[in-house]
Formats: C-alpha cells, structure tokens, sequence
C-alpha cells in the first residue's frame, strides 16, 4: 500500500514537473532570448494560458503527501523552511508577472512584469532542482551534534549555506557544491523543455534560433549529468545498487540518456513536437531514475545516529491509507480525463488563441 | 510575547485571512454566474449571458489570487504546523486531499473551458461548465469544512500509543455534527457576500450613469440574492451553529457572549459592551434579559454556563477577541439584514433605482460583507483556542519543533509585504474590469 501512493504520488510529481517545468522553461527563454514585442507577447501567452491549470498538480501532490506520509510532509516541509517560502514567493511573483502584463498597455509597466516573470521563472527552475539534489543528498537528520539529536530522529532545520560549501560533511546547507549543480541542470533541463514547447505551441520569430540554442544548453545539460553522476558516486557509493538488483529499474536512466541525446537531433526534426517529446522524457527519467536509486529511501541520514527515511517508515499509520484507495482511484481517474479534455481543446498554435482573463 | 508560537499563529492567521478574501466571493459568484446563465438559456437575451460573462471575468482574477495565497495555506501544515501534521495528517490529510484532487482540479478546469470554449462547446454545454465550476467550488468549500469541523469536534478517530491520531470511520469524518450546519452557515455567507458585490456594481453603473441596463440586472438580482442570504445566514444556520458551539463548546460559548458571570435564571443577551478583562464584567454594557436563554433552549429561564464555571485551560486564550469577532459578525448580519429588507421593498415599490441614498449605501457597504465573513471565522478559530483539535491536542504541541520563531518572523514580513503589494494588484485589476464593464471586448 506504501508503494501503491509513492508511485502515485511519484507520478503525479513528475506530471507537474513536465507541466509547469514548460511555462517554467517559456519564461527563462522569455528572459533571455525573447526580443521583439510580438515574440514576447506570444510566449507569456504560452505560460499564461496553462500555468494555473499546471499548478493544481503541486497542489495534489502536496496533499496526497500529506494524506500518506503526513510525518515525512512534517519533516521536510519544517525542515526545508525557508527554500519553501521562498518558492512559495517566487511562485507568487511568477503568477504576479502573467497576469499583469497585459493589463496596460504602457511600455514600462510591460517591460517590468516580464521582467518578474522571467527571473522569478529562473529562480524557481533553480530552486526546484536546488531542492531535488538536498533529497538525494540527505541532511543531518534529527539535528545531531556530538553524537546527540537535538530533535526527534525525523526532524532537523537546514540553514541556507555552511561556510564551505560541501555537501560531503554532517550537517550540509541548502546550498552546496552538489545542489547548486542539480540547481543548474533544473534550469538547463527546464529551459530546453521551455523552448521545445515555444517551438511546439508558437509561431514565434525565433523558434529557428531557439533549435540552436537548445543544442548548445543540451551540450552543457549532457556535461553537467555526468558530473552530477560523479559527485553523487562520491555521497552515495551504493547509488547503483537498485539498478543491478532490479535491471528493470534501468529502463528510468535510459529513458533520461534518450531524451537528451535525441534532443541533439533537434534541427533534424519534422515536427514541432518531438523536441518537446525528448525533454519531457528527459524529466521524466530524471526523477524516476533519482527516486528508484534512493528507493525506498525517501531522505538519507548524513549521521550515523539517526537512520534514514523512507516509505515505509514514513507512511500514516492504521488504515488511511487503504480508505484513500476508494476515492484515490477516482480522483485519478477524474484528473486524466480532465487533463485530456483540456489538452483537446487547447491543441494548436496559442499565437491566435484568446488570451487573458 | 509570551510564547513561542506567537509568530507562527499571525502567520498563519495573515495569510488565512489575506487568502479567504477571494473564495469567499467566488463560492457564492459562481452560483450568481450559473443563475444569469440559466436565465439566457431561457430567455436567449444576450445581456444575461453578457453578465454571466463578465461576472466570470471576476470570478478568474480571484480565483487565480485564490490559487496563489491558497498554496502557502497547504504548504503551512508542514512548514509551521508539523508536530499538527505528523499527529494527525491521517485524518485532515484526507480531506485535504480530496479537496486539491476533486474540487480544486474540477474547478479550475472548467473554469478554463467556461472561458475559453463558448463557441467551440455551444451554449447547453457552456452552461454546464460554470454549473461544474459551481459545484468544484462549493465541494472544495464542504472538504475544507470538513477539516476544520474535525478539529472543532473531532469523530470517527483513536489515538495510537504514540500519540498519533488515526481515522477509524471514513464516514463519521463526513457526518460529523459540526459539519453540515457550518458548512451551510459559511456558503450562506460567501453568498451574501457575492451577491452584495453584484449588487453594489449594480448601484455603481446606475450612479455613474454609464451601462445603466446592466446595473440595472446586477442590483435587482444582487437585492433578491441579498435579501434571502442574509436571513438565511441568520436564521436557521447561524442558530444551528451557536446551538453547536453551546453544546460542544460552551467555555467558547460563554466567551462569544461575554458572559463573566453565570445568572441564576435566564441568561441576558447582550448588545453592546467592552470585556474588561482585570474586574471580569462588560463595561458600558446594554443587555436585554433571558434573551439569550430562549434564544438558545427556547426557554427564557434555562441556565446558561458562564466563564466562572470554566478552569483557565478550558477557556479561550483571546477572551475579548473572540467577544468581539462574534458581535461584528452578528451586529454586522443584523445591519445587512435590515438594508436588503430596505432595498427590496423600494425594489417592489419601483423606487430603487431612483433613490440616490440606498444606492450609495449599497455601493459602499461591500467592505462590510467581507468583515463579517472573516469575523465569522475568528469566532469559530478563537473560540477553538487553546487547541487545535478541540479537547486533545493544544496548539502549542502542534508547532514545528525545529522552525525558530525568528525565522518565522522573517518569514511572516515578506508574506506582509508580498501581499499588500498583490491586494493593491487586485484592486487595480477588479477596479479595471468593473471600470470597463459587461459590454467591454477588451481583455
């Protein structure tokens, strides 16, 4: 039953990831490469539209997290104070800029909101990864010190940064040398799913020079894995272990090494859409691939006191969890439908679409 | 401050307070929506599908402001409130969850395809849309409800040999007492609310002279909706509630009426006064005797328990804040009441729309819909004090055991700012699109 919501809840990440990672992606690419008025306008347009709808996945899959592991949810939500509220900020900001950019027609006011959009988009591309690379890394759970919890065993507070930057001691920060790599392949992996989406949803003036950017950051996107790789070897030598007992767990890396090395073929492409196929596999892969070498680890301990979290020790006690399995279904069931009907009505180009409510 | 949880309780208190500005209105709009949708169906006059239209616009700046401050509600259980969460997340996180799974996701799809898809979907279909965004949002108002009714009074639970609270009865979780009453007290509320808000664009675009057909539509349809509402969220919810609060509750009860003292006989109402919390009586009180006692047991001599009967630890922290919570929400009801019966009767005697008084009254008097709406709610939150899950588990052992409150505090100043600088955003974006009108085509 553990097993049963993790999937689920596992999925139901990945879909916001591959969802709103894409009007995350739209916004960096709108910092960066948009230009022209029309470009600008089109590709707030492709975020604008889907954002919200996007980030009712987060908020279910906050709430089945809740549902099912509350003590895990207590734990990191108290844990990851601060990275937390400032995501929750960002998002705030992120929302601000979209939806107020087209409201007056004055240059400035215009060139402002773009502005919060897409730097607020950068931040949160990097924080989400930021984030990712703490889970993988572990903290110093239960706050130990000399060999003492300060907390019960479940709970610690990671300060923003420790002086030096390692992930390798006891008692990391949030930020990292670690991290702060993941962070930054967040926001390449992002961005490159970003501009596959304009390509895919637009007619924008630089959907051509958008292929040879994407190339480019593909190129450091590829670098920056291996050295993930290499430094998660050295945290974690039994990283792999999973992989060689269950090979089928493979099929999550291959998934994430197809998505990338496809998407060097980007200029080769028929359609709009397969580019955008390569990076959604390459997030796809990339969180399951993490999570099934972490399994059935949830949050490693980096001190030897305390052991780490995982399913089956987090998991809500009694029977919720088989309750939940009755309207869970249900509710899964009702989101897919939605998600398709939705996607139905919005295919195509949005360059003509209605936007703005 | 004298405790640790000072910071972590505004915290949340701001944020719930900032975020129930908008569901409070688009709970209540939505079935304002679906009723002037209905009536093109029938009539297939195109202003009603215009008002429709317009109102939805309204409905999306505040659900969108609804989605963003209702993210940092969610993520609060585990950042601030973890021991709470961990303790208990088997029980409220299921409603919790069925709350972003069902309504939240149902309502903001076809809120989606309520806007975007009139022509491709036909009007049967486009009706059923804000029929469905109607229903998500009073669903997610129920689920939410039912979360906070279990914390009111809490059913169909144990408690393990570690303290954590488990869910023994999936149904006792939705039949709970409290729930029905409260929730049908609440909808009643945004109701008045939302329709005090058509009414009052009504009596705008009367008074400014500009689209007076449509104000018009909004104050009549606002007038009725208000007339019935607000006697309905008096009577019988509102009693249903206080009948509630007496029976499980009666130390919150004592306090929401500011009785210090328990009389022999009959209980006073009072009207007005000021808690004096050092010599425990009302100052400056007027009172009318035995009312409260018939109004509570139909029987004006029934004792009611006052504050005297209670020990320090079974009384609400915040005696005076919730005394006063609670006669705003009634002294305020009691005002709607009186100015709808008003409006409704120059409404039958065709005067309404020349009578310049009334129609400003109605225009200005939309800040107070709100007030009382969140006065409601500090009654119901103070007088929960000083638990979390009344009668179990203290507030205080629900706090995280590793956020300090100096980062709470940082915390709680950027939540201030961000906030102040989107309640100005909104403003200007529901003054724009009210400024512009239902005959508008810009977006």
């Amino acid at each position: 039953m553990e097993l049963f919501w993790f999937i689920i809840i596992a999925v139901v990440m990945a879909i916001f990831f591959i969802l709103d990672g894409y009007d995350f992606g739209a916004g960096i690419i709108h910092l960066f490469f948009a230009k022209k008025e029309d470009d600008k306008v089109v590709i707030a347009k492709t975020a604008g539209l889907f954002w919200d709808a996007n980030e009712v996945w987060f908020v279910v899959a906050g709430g089945l997290l809740f549902m099912a592991f509350p003590t895990y949810y207590a734990s990191v939500f108290s844990g990851f104070y601060l990275p937390l509220m400032i995501i929750l900020w960002l998002m705030i900001f992120r929302a601000i800029g979209l939806e107020f950019r087209g409201q007056f027609k004055y240059q400035m006011w215009k060139d402002l909101w773009d502005k919060v959009f897409g730097i607020s988009s950068l931040l949160l591309a990097f924080f989400f990864g930021v984030g990712l690379g703490n889970v993988v890394r572990g903290v110093n759970l239960g706050s130990v010190e000399n060999g003492v919890s300060l907390y019960e065993p479940h709970y610690f507070f990671l300060p923003l940064w420790n002086s030096d930057f390692s992930p390798l001691v006891t008692h990391p920060g949030i930020f990292d040398f670690f991290t702060i790599i993941i962070g930054v392949i967040s926001v390449l992996t992002l961005a490159i799913h970003g501009a596959n989406w304009i390509i895919f949803k637009t007619n924008s003036s630089i959907n051509d020079k958008l292929k040879s950017t994407i190339f480019i950051m593909n190129i450091f996107l590829f670098v920056g894995s291996l050295i993930s790789l290499n430094f998660w070897r050295n945290l974690n030598n039994d990283f792999f272990n999973n992989f060689w007992d269950k090979p089928y767990l493979l099929v999550f890396p291959v998934l994430f090494f197809v998505g990338v090395i496809g998407q060097f073929f980007i200029k080769k492409f028929k359609k709009d859409y397969y580019g955008f196929i390569f990076s959604t596999l390459t997030i796809l892969g990339g969180i399951t691939s993490t999570l099934a070498s972490l399994f059935p680890v949830i949050l490693p301990s980096r001190n030897n006191v305390n052991p780490d979290l995982t399913i089956y020790n987090m998991a809500v006690e009694g029977d919720g969890l088989s309750m939940a399995l009755g309207w869970g279904i249900v509710g899964i069931i009702l989101m897919a439908i939605y998600a398709i009907v939705r996607l139905k009505l919005t295919k195509g180009k949005v360059d003509d679409m209605d936007y703005g409510h | 401050m004298e405790d640790i949880i000072f910071y972590d309780r505004i915290q949340f208190a701001f944020t719930i307070t900032f975020h129930y500005i908008f569901p409070q209105l688009t709970m209540g709009l939505s079935l304002l929506i679906v009723f002037f949708k209905w009536k093109f169906l029938r009539s297939k006059i195109e202003k009603y599908n215009n008002a429709a239209k317009f109102l939805m616009k309204i409905f999306a700046i505040n659900f969108t402001m609804g989605v963003i401050t209702g993210i940092p509600m969610e993520f609060q259980f585990g950042t601030n409130w973890a021991k709470f969460s961990e303790l208990t997340g088997g029980i409220i996180g299921q409603t919790l969850a069925m709350e972003g799974m069902f309504s939240f996701f149902l309502e903001s799809s076809f809120l989606a395809l309520f806007i975007f898809g009139e022509k491709l979907m036909g009007q049967k279909l486009h009706f059923l849309t804000g029929l469905l965004v109607f229903i998500g949002s009073w669903a997610s108002g129920y689920l939410i409800l039912a979360t906070n009714s279990w914390m009111q009074h809490p059913v169909g639970f144990e408690i393990l040999e570690n303290g954590k609270y488990v869910l023994n009865n999936f149904s006792e979780l939705f039949g709970n007492p409290w729930l029905l009453p409260s929730f049908l007290h609440n909808q009643m509320a945004s109701m008045v609310t939302s329709s005090f808000v058509v009414a009052s664009i009504g009596a705008f675009y009367i008074l400014r002279g500009k689209q007076v057909e449509y104000g018009k539509m909004f104050l009549k349809t606002g007038v009725i909706f208000g007339l019935i509402s607000a006697n309905l969220v008096a009577f019988p919810t509102g009693d249903w509630n206080a009948k509630n609060v007496v029976k499980y509750q009666p130390a919150a009860f004592a306090a929401m009426e500011g009785i210090f003292e328990t009389e022999e006989a009959g209980s006073e109402i009072v009207l007005v006064g000021q808690p004096n919390m050092v010599e425990k009586k009302l100052d400056n009180k007027i009172a009318v005797p035995n009312v409260l006692s018939f109004l509570t047991y139909q029987n004006w001599n029934k004792q009611i328990k006052g504050m005297d009967e209670f020990s320090k630890e079974e009384l609400p922290t915040n005696i005076p804040g919730l005394y006063y919570s609670y006669h705003i929400m009634v002294g305020l009801g009691t005002i709607f009441i009186g100015l709808m019966t008003f409006a409704a009767f120059l409404l039958w005697r065709k005067k309404l729309f020349t009578n310049k008084a009334i129609l400003w009254s109605i225009m200005s008097i939309v800040p107070l819909t709100y007030i009382a709406n969140l006065a409601g709610w500090y009654t119901a939150e103070l007088g929960r004090q000083p638990y979390l899950v009344y009668g179990y588990l203290k507030t205080v052992d629900g706090v995280s055991p590793t956020v300090s409150s100096g980062n709470t505090l940082f915390t709680l100043l950027g939540f201030i700012g961000l906030y102040i600088l989107l309640g100005l955003l909104f403003l200007l974006l529901v003054g724009k699109t009210i400024n512009d009108g239902p005959t508008s085509k810009a977006h």
